[in-house]
């Protein structure tokens, strides 16, 4: 530690810590731009001059060391002085349009032009302009004129998104920040680079000129979108959404959230939000008021409950959906008498349920990522399925840890990767047990699986040894390997993975509340009965199901079977702050308030459990769903559910102080069957990063981006050659009893034999499970046109 | 596509560095595109990106921030002239008046035949030779009198 002081302040300071980092700890403010906690130092704004004791000129603050008996003075006549001037400097090509500027009332510049600059400008000659340039439909850059090349976005590209999509060209008074030939910024984390812009030159595309900043409340609330729950503020004017920005918590997202979490908010505004009760009476949908609308649910549960029994009832709510909301829609069904009440709508491997004393959930603290020095990630489109969490473990292979991967498909990580296994779905449960049993003769220690007949691969000794050498090591089970037909033998053998390697084993959570739904008992195995789980209660149809937040033919592991089972319902309740498909097959749909109009808790993937308040009030007769479900069991005059607040049913379904100890990722003893190898193309499915939620799904600039374009097939130059496939063709996809026309990629990301087609989006939402076989065919080719008739017969038919 | 040749070379240059500092070569690696090319396009930046496998973005920043790469066809032959204090003290003025007249071009143009292209220099540290100007950033010629341009010309013009 060393000792300086400060304005007369002595403060207590790292080694190797900057005048900058001192005075922060003394707390007192140097004025910067360029200087941000999080970003490398560039020193280029020179706003943060100050005098320093036997130095011959002013330092700048924010890159000069602090040493020994160091005296510091911030605001001497000769630190005023240089400040004056650099400020000065700054405003000379600065537009001063602050009453016409998206940033005018938290504007940096203008805040320390206040303090610190002087009254008038000397300046009288011409300013630089800058053109505007497009770099997507997130940020606008249409006033770059007012750039004070801080650098900030630059670098925030390079360090924290991995990706330097903006740079700057040209140089001296030509330097603008730009991206290569107009180019788009795709990174999931670009909107960040908005709040870092000190000045007005890098705004929010669907934000501008649509408030001051003074018009806006700001309210504190949590991400519902992934399993990190960043914390937000939601800034509103007259009940209306109008931004979201992060709140800084260093335990969570630190100072950045996705543009997920940022932009989604349009979603909220959507035209297609449901806002009266309806009724389908025959055939037509007819608004009616709440206690109509209830008392017609209450009946038909009762009529079937009745009939055929409560057991022909089933609940699906998605992981989106509050702690209060699942913990009221099990407790519902339960009371009524069913067990069948589920939130994994996108796994299909259930077989563990009831083994484990817990939830599944990260296996340690998002904060402890950073420590870790071994990783092994399997199965997960990391970077669009957890875009902080991503950047948390980027920050660590930066600073040395090393990273493994096995997936089926080799995506753009943005960190360096030790090694990788890129196999088929099939293939991930042997290339596991390749890496135990290379682990086991590394740790000279007997294999606890059973794996003699396993020959090891160069990649799977390689990444057994990485993990050997590990002292930290944390093995992860992204969503792909969660939602993997054989997900349990996967989880059971990155267990023993973890054990060998004196490491942790644990899940990055599908969604925002995927811990808190298990805790909240959203399971049907929950208590001492058992019940259907999300598969089953779709196998065997039921004759109601209630749906909470869910569009089954987007958020289900198979649509196909899920729409079967819908169609074929007698009653289908939406709870849905959204008009969507349901409309065709649902009886009733209740217009439920999304994240931003109820109170609620979100349980993230650590077991962070984080309460929150509406924002803003319910759109329309839109109700939080937790008063919805506990005045419907009060019309099925079901006992206990007297509730006047979501706190009173989180207190009553939630003992905060031990949660911790309902956390598990133990899995007991088991034993598997041997794995039978799929025959034909498998698909490799992803949840596009925009497409995961019902919010995100109707916010209309991310929906214009990159990563939310329409949707192709990728397959591998060999198949595409086996297939006599060129790049752009249409192919005839064919799952189950569907089939959609979609044009080909070529990809080497993917395993041979393998068909990458995303998931959740309309235009696959007719095709089957995410795993599994997929059949291609090839169209209008010239060399097969008896097939391409048959194809074109096949259309016709369907419509 | 980067010719065989100019990878050629590029990887000789990278022979100087570590290996997992290919971005290095950046500089070496744009001027041997613009040896072969005469100058340098977006498609050339890409192309030098991946191949030194690091952003397009900062392949461009290199690119537009030195003055001696030209990022739009500049003719088979450069002539780029000093402008600054010692070469105008010297009478560059005059210099480049009559090499306008000569050739029928201005600064950052280039002559209908695509033979020669001319800019418009920064200081090329050889004042004592003032003025100056260099062919295709590799031959400096100084102490430029009509009669000397017209002779450089008359060269340029056999090869």
């Amino acid at each position: 530690m060393i000792n300086i002081e400060i304005d007369g302040k002595l403060v207590e300071t790292a080694k190797g810590s900057t005048v900058m980092d001192a005075a922060h700890k003394a707390g007192v403010y140097i004025p910067h731009f360029c200087y941000h906690k999080k970003l490398s130092i560039s020193a280029n704004c020179r706003m943060c001059l100050v005098e320093v004791e036997k130095a011959p000129k002013p330092l700048p603050a924010c890159a000069t060391p602090a040493a020994e008996g160091m005296k510091v003075h911030t605001h001497s006549e000769m630190a005023a002085k240089a400040q004056k001037g650099v400020m000065e400097f700054l405003l000379i090509n600065h537009p001063l349009d602050c009453p016409i500027c998206d940033q005018g009332g938290e504007c940096q510049l203008q805040d320390v032009a206040m303090g610190y600059g002087g009254g008038a400008s000397r300046y009288t000659e011409e300013k630089r302009v800058v053109s505007p340039k497009q770099i997507g439909e997130l940020i606008s850059t249409n006033e770059m004129s007012r750039c004070i090349q801080c650098t900030r976005c630059v670098r925030f590209g390079q360090e924290i998104a991995g990706v330097m999509e903006l740079g700057m060209a040209n140089r001296s008074e030509f330097s603008q920040i730009m991206s290569f030939v107009n180019s788009s910024v795709d990174s999931e984390l670009s909107g960040n680079m908005i709040d870092l812009c000190p000045v007005g030159a890098l705004t929010s595309k669907p934000f501008r000129y649509t408030a001051r900043s003074w018009e806006l409340s700001r309210r504190k609330s949590v991400s519902p979108h992934d399993s990190l729950g960043s914390n937000l503020a939601v800034h509103v004017k007259d009940s209306k959404v109008l931004r979201v920005v992060p709140v800084e918590n260093e335990q969570v997202n630190e100072c950045w959230i996705s543009d997920k979490d940022r932009f989604s908010y349009e979603g909220l505004n959507s035209a297609e939000r449901l806002t009266r009760p309806m009724i389908k009476q025959d055939n037509k949908w007819i608004e009616v008021d709440w206690p109509a609308a209830l008392e017609y649910v209450a009946n038909g549960l009762s009529q079937i409950t009745r009939s055929a029994g409560a057991n022909q009832i089933a609940a699906l709510a998605t992981p989106t959906s509050t702690f209060e909301e699942l913990y009221l829609l099990q407790k519902l069904m339960r009371a009524i008498g069913s067990d069948n009440v589920d939130y994994r709508l996108r796994q299909s491997d259930f077989s563990a349920d009831g083994m484990r004393a817990g939830s599944p959930w990260l296996g340690m603290s998002v904060a402890s990522l950073n420590s870790c020095d071994r990783f092994l990630v399997i199965g997960s489109f990391l970077r669009k399925d957890h875009p902080l969490i991503a950047q948390r473990i980027r920050q660590a292979v930066k600073s040395g840890a090393q990273f493994n991967f096995v997936h089926s498909s080799d995506d753009e990580l943005l960190m360096a990767v030790a090694n990788k296994e890129i196999v088929a779905p099939d293939q991930l449960v042997s290339v596991l047990e390749q890496i135990l049993k290379a682990l086991a003769i590394e740790k000279k220690v007997v294999a606890p699986v059973d794996v003699a007949s396993t020959t090891t691969g160069r990649v799977a000794i390689d990444i057994a040894k990485n993990l050997a050498s590990g002292k930290q090591v944390g093995i992860f089970l992204g969503n792909f390997a969660q939602q993997h037909p054989q997900a349990v033998r996967l989880a059971y053998l990155a267990e023993q993975i973890a054990i060998l390697s004196t490491g942790k084993v644990g899940y990055f959570g599908e969604g925002a509340n995927s811990v808190g739904a298990h805790l909240a008992g959203a399971v049907p195995f929950s208590g001492k009965h058992s019940g259907l789980n999300a598969t089953a209660m779709l196998e065997s149809p039921r004759k109601a199901y209630l749906l909470l937040n869910v569009e089954p033919e987007l958020d289900m592991h198979n649509p196909q079977l899920a729409m079967r089972a819908m169609k074929s319902a007698d009653m289908v309740v939406c709870l849905s702050a959204f008009k969507h498909q349901g409309l065709d097959y649902a009886d009733v749909m209740l217009p439920i308030a999304p994240f931003t109009e109820t109170s609620g808790t979100f349980i993230n993937t650590e077991g962070r459990a984080q309460s929150f308040k509406g924002a803003t009030k319910p759109l329309g007769e839109a109700r939080p769903a937790w008063k919805v479900l506990r005045v419907l069991a009060n019309v099925l005059d079901l006992p206990g559910f007297e509730f006047d607040s979501s706190e009173s049913v989180r207190d009553e379904g939630l003992d905060l102080s031990s949660i911790a100890e309902r956390l598990d990722n133990h899995l007991p003893l088991m034993k598997f069957s041997a794995v039978t190898p799929v025959l034909g193309m498998q698909r490799v499915a992803d949840v596009p990063i925009y497409a995961t939620d019902a919010v995100v799904r109707r916010a209309t600039a991310l929906q214009k981006t990159n990563d939310a374009a329409a949707p192709f097939v990728m397959i591998t130059s060999v198949d595409m050659h086996k297939l006599g496939l060129q790049p752009g063709d249409a192919v005839k996809v064919t799952q189950g009893s569907a089939c959609v026309e979609l044009s080909v990629r070529q990809s080497e990301q993917l395993a041979a034999g393998t068909v990458r087609l995303a998931a959740g989006i309309a235009e696959t939402a007719m095709l089957g499970a995410m795993f599994g076989t997929i059949e291609l065919t090839t169209v209008h080719s010239t060399k097969q046109p008896e097939h391409a008739r048959q194809v074109a017969g096949s259309n016709v038919e369907r419509t | 596509m980067l010719s065989v040749h100019i990878q050629d070379q590029i990887n000789r240059e990278l022979k100087k560095y570590p290996v997992d500092q290919k971005q290095s070569a950046v500089m070496s690696a744009l001027r041997f595109v613009q040896d072969e090319k005469g100058w340098i396009s977006t498609e050339d930046m890409s192309d030098v990106a991946s191949f030194l496998g690091m952003p397009q973005m900062a392949v461009y920043e290199v690119a537009t921030f030195y003055h001696m790469y030209n990022l739009k066809p500049m003719g088979k032959t450069t002539l780029t002239v000093c402008t600054n204090l010692s070469c105008t003290l010297c009478g560059v003025e005059d210099t480049v008046a009559y090499l306008k007249t000569k050739l029928g071009i201005g600064f950052g143009e280039v002559t209908p035949d695509g033979k020669y292209g001319m800019r418009e220099g920064e200081c090329m540290g050889a004042c004592k030779d003032a003025p100056v100007l260099t062919i295709n950033n590799k031959k400096l010629c100084g102490r430029l009198t009509h009669d000397k341009i017209d002779q450089i010309l008359a060269e340029l013009d056999k090869s």
